[in-house]
């Protein structure tokens, strides 16, 4: 059995392998549920209510797209670029500390919502500049190094929470000082439960792809992963548009980290994220690393989840399910793209 | 076995291969007898590889049939093939660099299931198979450390080591100096002797009339001929492959100017196994074309290298014009007017999920009218490949297909367009006619002509020394890293060339 | 640096140390043959947390330890052969799918142990492996209680690798699996299947990343809870490239590797302990795995054909 590349993917294939795809989770979950014991169609439509079936569930979906919509857009950057950055969880809660030192340090800056940005921009870039210049420089897979990252800071938030940044007012929990109220990101509409974060997220999506398609940088950081060999022949520096890529990946990641304290959260805590980091390689993956598809693949999987959540309220089945039929999907959809450029023959 | 019809070994009936449109083969018909050396002649994509493919079982026949030994090979079965008695020598060799030779040759030769290695046996038996036929080698030594001459021994051996009764070499001199296939010739000449077959592959016309007793000759997937080697012209031979009259081109001696490029004893640092450049000197003038012999893996990558902007040298001095470049890189060579045609256009030249117009701005991206302060004018980008389209007679895409749809030929004169549009001073031109045909060649060679009456100085680097006798004003040699002389268009045979790639001249030009 | 001294004298430590490196051993031996035949398995760390959880559950429904081993590792070569499937014949990213692996795999457990324990909120606990004492050798100061009275699962660790290192350059499979991870074309011209090759190499590394994950539930902390993996797949990935892809050095680093885990386990009761916060010592494990693999880099010797897909592209 060999793979043979397929000059020209006609329109039907491109389109219908995904699809397949989206049809094959879908089955994975029915079957699921049956071995759980539920009913498998009541309980997708269950997961499907949880998720959009009121404006409560909507409003919760888009809540937790939004630090999806930052981390996806990171990870589809940096795969882009062939640069395997697996530590956007990492740069998640770095963005968050610097984020709360600046939001709580009582400087009463003017701007105080950019400065926070900013900041947690600062600190997600720089930490996954180590594991870029270890790439560069000395070959060091940023994979394994990247992921290990990942550990070592959320060891770092914990000492912070228990000793330097420790909201005395917290009755002993490891929670930073809330953040005042000015510093909050204010609500896109009042009374509606959903903060400007969200807007900031679809900006950073539609800046994001008018990077890729209209600057010398996209340029670059599209031949770089396309063919690294080729784009060094051709004089693109590729060590530079490595370190670049990376400060934006990293930035962006921070981002969510700087959204879901500043916009949900009001404060920096262990739990802040259920794994969003990790969770935007399947939203980027599910996006064909499309910067504008981001969007719609974050919210697909926030629905999964917010969902799923509601849903094991109700049956008897799990809320891992949901993690479950995100691996499944990744897999699913990684397959379908990989049978969009090459056909399985015979000899 | 002395009768006529037990003399036939192999023999392939109406085999025919289609990939898509592409019909690879068409019903060929071939048949080998013991003791014989077969020639089987054609052009780049005349079907060769895919024929010996076929044969070893890597790929299916969509029709015809196998017979060895006078018995049917099961299709697509590589293993079988093997068992039956056949033997390939690969043009790109089939070994593990970081295992012995030892190791190379016994994998796949015991069941896989069995435990442990008879490493002492084996190394004995090598040893004898390689006295046997003159092919000299260290059991234990890592396949990665031997040159390209030794490790197509080791590819030899793993065929005699499987008893193989018929051996097919596929370029097998592409890689070697005249002298070392005078050494294979001699190899290949003990083995028909003990009653071998040979089948080998090749386009070269001196090599099939050197080696072989019979030629069977391939075009477009068709056998279009079969000839005894006994009697024939290298003329007959190459109107057989290429279907049509071919004449001699005749070149114009160039004007030399000035001096464009200079190296003064430069050398450069090891890279992988490939030889680095050892105090290597030449001059490139204006108006000339400067032709750079040698068996591949010499130091023609580290001088490539040095041109492109890849690497900078280690010692001595590079000028271009007058001056040393500042800050030596790929984007500074672009910058001091050298047009570069890399060797390998699809890994190294072209951006394959690129459009025609994004690889047709590769090396001028960041300059305006494509780029302005930081943003990409796409328009001018799609005007500047409409042009290259237009000029360069580029067939199969328009601006905005992707460049892998396209052939090797309208690939390459992308290349050609995009760094000769810029109306360069220096040209460095890394086999710019490998793989392609007959019309695509002549094109090429056209147009770097062109350029060099226009005044470009030009490199040529080939493994082709027809093509770089036929075109070069100079001609340099490149051996282990070392740079013969400059030896002046007419100056030297091919015989006097090969001492120098063997490496011959340096010790006593030393 | 008395209480360093006391550490490093008491056959404690030791013990702990060899005991900390079984599950590596095993893991990395699995994540070694993967990249020997050419496969980067990033599943590693799902797999093992699968072999943690399916040893157990094994064990806690009945079954004796040793069929519990033998589930966990069933478990672990079904998950490796999902990832072979798609990244062998289907020549997909590695990357992507190790980590979407790892996902399933993950989450797999966590699903399944709901299902099974819906209401539990500690896990409940098992009966794991006891030490077994060799006599004699156990008696031998600082040796004795390192390496000779350990479970029997350790025991397997260290045959597990010396299998390994015996496979792989003493008999023709080895051959075949190192050559499918240099240069797969020198395979398939041998009339040997890369695709078979390889895929077995990672159903079996699967298979022994999983045990290494049942060592966790069945020989060292006797219940299952979430996280209880916490990176050490992640670990073994680096431990291969710091071993430079043999398992004498693999399981040298994952000693190495384990005594500085046990050493700051122990100087978190010390003096320092008083003074350094405790995460600083939690981090040690990772720090050292990223040093360990900036000080290989140079020197490396990397299979050539690690993560190459075989059979893509090409006419």
């Amino acid at each position: 059995m060999r793979l043979e590349p397929i000059a020209n993917p006609p329109l039907a294939r491109r389109l219908g392998l995904p699809a397949l795809a989206i049809a094959a989770t879908t089955a994975f979950g029915s079957g699921l549920a049956a071995v759980a014991g539920a009913d498998p169609f009541a309980t997708l439509g269950l997961i499907l209510t949880g998720a959009a079936g009121s404006r409560f569930a909507l409003l919760e979906t888009l809540n937790r797209a939004t630090p999806l919509i930052f981390t996806g857009l990171a990870i589809a950057v940096a795969f882009r670029a062939r640069l395997w950055n697996i530590g956007a969880e990492a740069q998640l809660y770095a963005g968050a500390i610097l984020t709360v030192l600046v939001g709580t340090s009582g400087l009463g800056l003017p701007f105080v919502h950019p400065a926070m940005a900013l900041a947690a921009i600062g600190a997600g870039a720089v930490l996954l500049l180590g594991p870029v210049l270890l790439k560069t420089r000395l070959g060091v897979d940023e994979v394994v190094t990247t992921l290990l990252l990942n550990f070592v800071v959320l060891l770092l938030v914990s000492y912070l929470l228990e000793g330097p940044m420790k909201d005395p007012g917290g009755m002993g929990w490891p929670k930073s000082e809330p953040l005042p109220r000015e510093a909050r990101l204010p609500r896109i509409v009042e009374g509606l439960r959903l903060h400007w974060g969200f807007a900031l997220a679809l900006i950073a999506a539609v800046a994001v792809w008018v990077i890729q398609t209209r600057t010398t940088l996209g340029y670059e950081i599209r031949a770089v992963g396309l063919n690294p060999r080729a784009a060094r022949f051709a004089g693109i520096p590729v060590g530079a548009v490595m370190v670049k890529t990376a400060l934006l990946s990293g930035g962006l990641a921070a981002m969510a980290g700087f959204s879901e304290v500043a916009g949900l959260k009001g404060h920096l805590s262990l739990d802040l994220s259920p794994g969003f980091g990790y969770t935007g390689i399947i939203v980027a993956m599910l996006a064909l690393l499309h910067p504008l598809a981001v969007v719609p693949s974050a919210l697909f999987v926030a629905g999964i989840f917010v969902g799923a959540d509601s849903m094991s309220r109700a049956a008897e089945v799990p809320t891992y399910i949901a993690d479950m039929l995100l691996a499944a999907a990744l897999l699913f959809m990684v397959l379908a793209l990989g049978l969009t450029r090459y056909r399985v023959v015979r000899g | 076995m002395t009768t006529g019809a037990g003399d036939e070994v192999l023999r392939l009936t109406g085999i025919t291969r289609r990939f898509g449109t592409l019909v690879a083969n068409d019903g060929i018909d071939l048949m080998l007898r013991r003791g014989e050396v077969l020639a089987l002649l054609g052009e780049n994509g005349a079907g060769k590889t895919t024929l010996m493919n076929i044969l070893f079982g890597h790929y299916l026949a969509d029709a015809g049939s196998v017979t060895v030994m006078g018995r049917p090979l099961p299709p697509g079965n590589p293993a079988a093939a093997l068992a039956a008695g056949l033997g390939m020598v690969h043009q790109h060799f089939t070994l593990a660099e970081q295992m012995t030779v030892l190791e190379n040759v016994l994998l796949g030769t015991l069941p896989l299931w069995r435990a442990g290695l008879p490493l002492g046996a084996a190394r004995e038996r090598l040893m004898r198979l390689a006295e046997d036929f003159g092919l000299a080698i260290d059991p234990d030594a890592r396949v990665g450390t031997l040159s390209v001459g030794e490790r197509q021994r080791v590819e030899i051996l793993k065929a005699l080591w499987r008893d193989a009764r018929i051996l097919i070499l596929d370029e097998p001199t592409a890689v070697l100096t005249p002298q070392e296939t005078d050494a294979l010739t001699a190899t290949l000449r003990r083995m028909v002797g003990q009653g071998l077959s040979v089948v080998f592959i090749s386009h070269k016309l001196h090599e099939v009339l050197g080696l072989a007793d019979r030629c069977v000759v391939l075009r477009h997937g068709r056998v279009v001929a079969e000839v005894s080697t006994a009697g024939a012209t290298r003329a007959d031979l190459a109107r057989l492959m290429v279907g049509e009259e071919v004449a001699t081109p005749s070149v114009a001696p160039g004007r030399p100017g000035a001096p464009l490029l200079t190296l003064e004893h430069v050398a450069t640092r090891a890279q992988g196994t490939a030889h680095p450049l050892r105090g290597v000197s030449m001059t490139l003038r204006a108006g000339t074309i400067t032709g750079l012999a040698g068996v591949s893996g010499n130091g023609q990558a580290a001088l490539s290298d040095l041109i492109s902007g890849l690497i900078a040298p280690t010692a001595g001095r590079m000028q271009i014009a007058d001056a040393p470049p500042r800050g030596w890189s790929p984007r500074a060579a672009v910058a001091a007017g050298i047009a570069r045609i890399p060797e390998d256009r699809h890994k190294t030249g072209t951006v394959a999920d690129f459009t025609l117009t994004e690889n047709a701005i590769l090396e001028t991206y960041a300059r305006a009218p494509f780029s302005r302060r930081g943003w990409m004018d796409w328009r001018a980008a799609r005007d500047f490949c409409t042009r290259l389209i237009a000029a360069y007679d580029l067939r199969g895409s328009g601006p905005e297909g992707r460049i892998r749809l396209l052939s090797g030929g309208n690939m390459q004169k992308l290349i050609l367009g995009r760094v000769l549009e810029h109306h360069p001073r220096i040209i460095l031109a890394n086999q710019p006619v490998r793989g392609l045909d007959v019309g695509a060649i002549a094109y090429v060679h056209g147009r770097l002509l062109a350029a060099r009456d226009d005044g470009a100085a030009i490199l040529l680097i080939s493994e082709d020394l027809d093509e770089i006798m036929t075109l070069s004003d100079d001609i340099h040699v490149i051996s282990e890293g070392r740079l013969s002389p400059a030896f002046p268009r007419g100056t030297m045979t091919t015989a006097d060339l090969g001492l120098w790639m063997a490496g011959q001249g340096f010790a006593d030009a030393a | 640096m008395m209480e360093l001294l006391d550490i490093l004298l008491a056959g404690s430590f030791w013990a702990a140390a060899v005991r900390i490196a079984s599950p590596l051993i095993f893991a990395t031996m699995g994540e070694l043959i993967c990249e020997r035949a050419g496969v980067l398995n990033l599943g590693i760390e799902g797999i093992m947390v699968i072999g943690a959880f399916t040893g157990w559950i094994a064990v806690y429904m009945g079954a004796p330890l040793w069929w519990g081993v033998a589930a966990a590792m069933l478990a672990g070569m079904t998950f490796g052969l999902l990832h072979a499937i798609l990244t062998v014949p289907f020549g997909l990213s590695q990357h992507v799918v190790g980590l979407g692996v790892t996902l399933l795999a993950t989450s797999t457990s966590y699903f399944v142990y709901r299902l099974a324990l819906p209401e539990v909120t500690s896990p409940p606990r098992i009966e794991p492996f006891q030490n077994l004492p060799i006599p004699i050798l156990s008696d031998i100061p600082l040796i004795g209680p390192a390496f000779f009275n350990q479970t029997p699962l350790t025991y397997a660790a260290f045959a597990c690798a010396g299998l390994t290192a015996l496979v792989l350059w003493r008999t023709p499979l080895g051959l075949a699996i190192r050559a499918a991870g240099e240069n797969p074309s020198a395979v398939a011209a041998q009339g040997l299947s890369v695709t078979g090759l390889r895929m077995g190499a990672v159903i079996v590394g699967s298979g022994l990343m999983a045990v290494g994950g049942s060592f966790l539930t069945l020989s060292a902390f006797s219940s299952f809870f979430f996280e209880m993996v916490n990176g050490r797949g992640w670990i073994c990935v680096a431990l291969v490239v710091f071993g430079a892809w043999r398992p004498g050095k693999a399981v040298l680093g994952a000693l190495l590797f384990a005594a500085f885990d046990a050493l700051q386990i122990r100087l978190q009761q010390t003096d320092i302990g008083q003074i350094v916060p405790y995460q600083a010592f939690l981090a040690v494990p990772y720090v050292l795995s990223i040093l360990a693999l900036i000080l290989m880099s140079r020197r490396a010797e990397v299979p050539a054909a690690l993560m190459i897909p075989f059979n893509k592209g090409e006419r």
